[in-house]
């Protein structure tokens, strides 16, 4: 393949990826549907799991099970053993400082849900303001909504241009003595582009505003690092990271949490409780009211060092190379059009064509065994910044191949000539 | 699953790309909005009807899949100069065959509609075809919230 301006930009491998080998650990992978090999491009609504992720969830049920921080027994503290190992995974899956700043929680709608919840709830008043962008998902949309209609505060949106890129410039004026927090998102689901997170975390924080980062589309890619990102909040979901749905993450510096007052009130979250006063149980556990998803947790761990295991840095390198390729295979069609072309993009292709409705383009694709996803992908603002009703979106994870590219490419001149 | 050209039968593909009575009506007695938020299908349905009860205009206008597109076109040619009796026992017919309810053949008197009869084979693609008919039948019933056959 050419290479591309983009492609320059990532460091060289210390050695390919055996993406074959890495396919053997997803037995799912292999099966055919409808008849055709199945290739897999809806990554960006949930990723496959390894086989080590589905053992560790099995095994856990089968020889582990107890409640967390409860019993005196063995299994109990096998179970809770597994389930604080994954939290330190996941402090150096994050490179977070401290392991108390990993907050076990749903998914990052409910780690966004939480600060909206703790953070929001005790630090947003009436006029107060608080910024999101015009590509977020409705999740890191509709908290804030929920906020600011109940606190009488202002949502306010960076633009972006026509690239998708955001438009700092205005970001910078939106800034004000009146906002509490920056909500921004890190790779969006719709386009693929990559923020410039630092730079807009560096421009709160002059003005002492923290920010919450949504790294649900960021974190199955590159490397996070939450000090070096210096973000205040960063969630992230389990199951798009290769790991089990109902478990996610969220990270908060310490010295913010601290000050937050719980999310759910129940067992586990309390060091004492009376009918007068209720003492709230130290980091982490204050914001984990109730039995947790425990095997999931487990199998969350699995899906991290699975991950460890590969490495973020080749994910990254290999996946920018697939999308490159796809990028020149999808454009090179007469027809049609990418929805997100901006300079620094992961994982997703986006694209209309002409027309044909994005949810004709799926169900050809499914006919040849290949599995996109149509529609707004819970971002509708951005099909309405595009003029678009709804777009096919191909998204990639390191399994994928540039075979399965092809195999997706060949199908749109099937469509084309039919609708043409 | 069936082959596409189950599916996209000709008479389909020439509703989507020249769909009929693809209009607005300022002058209707009814109308009603039909979405599908996750395909984003958007489908108002427009219906004119007279002192004697019966259809004399319908339209439609919107955006939607060549599978709703098609439908609500089909829908325009095949309700006007029908009783609303009939729009009625019409929209059971064609819910019946778009949601493969009945094992028979489809029957006679559903005439062009009967290109749709290979939706049902393609589960996820029923509610496309029948956001029209429900956008009509709530368009009939005077709702005025829009509907949705997600």
């Amino acid at each position: 393949m050419q290479t591309t301006a983009n492609q320059q930009n990532v460091r060289p491998l210390r050695e390919p990826l055996d993406v074959a080998l890495l396919r053997e650990d997803f037995p799912i992978l292999k099966q055919t549907v409808h008849g055709k090999p199945l290739v897999y491009l809806d990554n960006a609504a949930t990723a496959q799991k390894p086989l080590a992720v589905v053992d560790a969830i099995c095994d856990f049920y089968l020889r582990d099970n107890a409640n967390v921080h409860r019993g005196v027994h063995l299994l109990s503290q096998r179970a809770t053993d597994l389930f604080e190992a994954t939290r330190r995974k996941a402090q150096a899956f994050l490179n977070a400082a401290f392991e108390q700043e990993i907050i076990y929680v749903r998914g990052a709608t409910e780690g966004i849900n939480l600060v909206m919840r703790s953070y929001g709830a005790s630090m947003v008043g009436a006029g107060d303001e608080i910024i999101i962008s015009a590509m977020e998902h409705h999740s890191n949309i509709v908290p804030w909504q929920m906020l600011c209609e109940e606190k009488g505060a202002v949502l306010k949106v960076i633009p972006m241009n026509d690239a998708g890129e955001l438009l700092m410039d205005e970001y910078e004026r939106l800034l004000t003595d009146r906002t509490r927090l920056v909500a921004i998102v890190h790779v969006s689901n719709a386009l693929g582009t990559i923020n410039p997170v630092s730079e807009i975390i560096e421009l709160a924080h002059d003005r002492g505003i923290p920010v919450l980062v949504d790294g649900a589309q960021s974190a199955p890619h590159m490397p996070i690092d939450v000090q070096a990102m210096d973000c205040d909040f960063f969630v992230c979901s389990g199951h798009k990271i290769f790991g089990p749905t109902g478990i996610g993450l969220l990270y908060g510096k310490r010295e913010l949490l601290e000050k937050m007052p719980p999310f759910h009130g129940g067992g586990d979250m309390i060091s004492s409780v009376t009918f007068e006063k209720t003492t709230y149980n130290e980091l982490p556990y204050k914001f984990e009211a109730g039995t947790p998803s425990i095997a999931d947790v487990v199998g969350l761990g699995a899906a991290l060092d699975y991950l460890g295991a590969v490495g973020m840095d080749r994910i990254h390198a290999w996946e920018t190379e697939l999308l490159d390729y796809a990028t020149a295979a999808v454009t090179a069609i007469p027809g049609v059009r990418l929805i997100g072309t901006a300079a620094q993009k992961a994982g997703v292709l986006s694209f209309v064509l002409d027309g044909v409705h994005p949810h004709d383009i799926g169900t050809f694709m499914d006919h040849d065994g290949i599995a996109i996803r149509a529609g707004h992908h819970c971002a509708q603002p951005v099909m309405d910044r595009f003029g678009v009703p709804a777009t096919a979106r191909a998204s990639f994870a390191f399994y994928n191949t540039r075979d399965e590219i092809d195999r997706m490419v060949a199908v749109i001149p099937k469509i084309v000539e039919l609708f043409g | 699953m069936s082959d596409l050209s189950e599916l996209y039968q000709e008479v389909i593909l020439d509703h989507y790309k020249s769909p009929r009575n693809f209009r607005e009506m300022t002058d209707c007695t009814h109308c009603a909005e039909g979405t599908n938020p996750m395909c984003g299908d958007r489908i108002t349905v427009f219906v004119h009807i007279d002192d004697d009860k019966i259809v004399d205009d319908v339209s439609f206008q919107g955006s939607g899949c060549a599978i709703s597109k098609a439908s609500a076109s089909l829908l325009t040619t095949a309700v006007k100069g029908k009783s609303l009796s009939e729009v009625e026992h019409l929209f059971h017919e064609v819910h019946r065959m778009l949601t493969g309810e009945t094992s028979c053949p489809p029957s006679e008197s559903l005439g062009k509609l009967r290109v749709l009869e290979g939706v049902c084979e393609f589960p996820v693609r029923v509610k496309c075809a029948t956001l029209a008919w429900h956008a009509l039948q709530a368009a009939l019933k005077n709702r005025e919230e829009p509907i949705s056959t997600e």
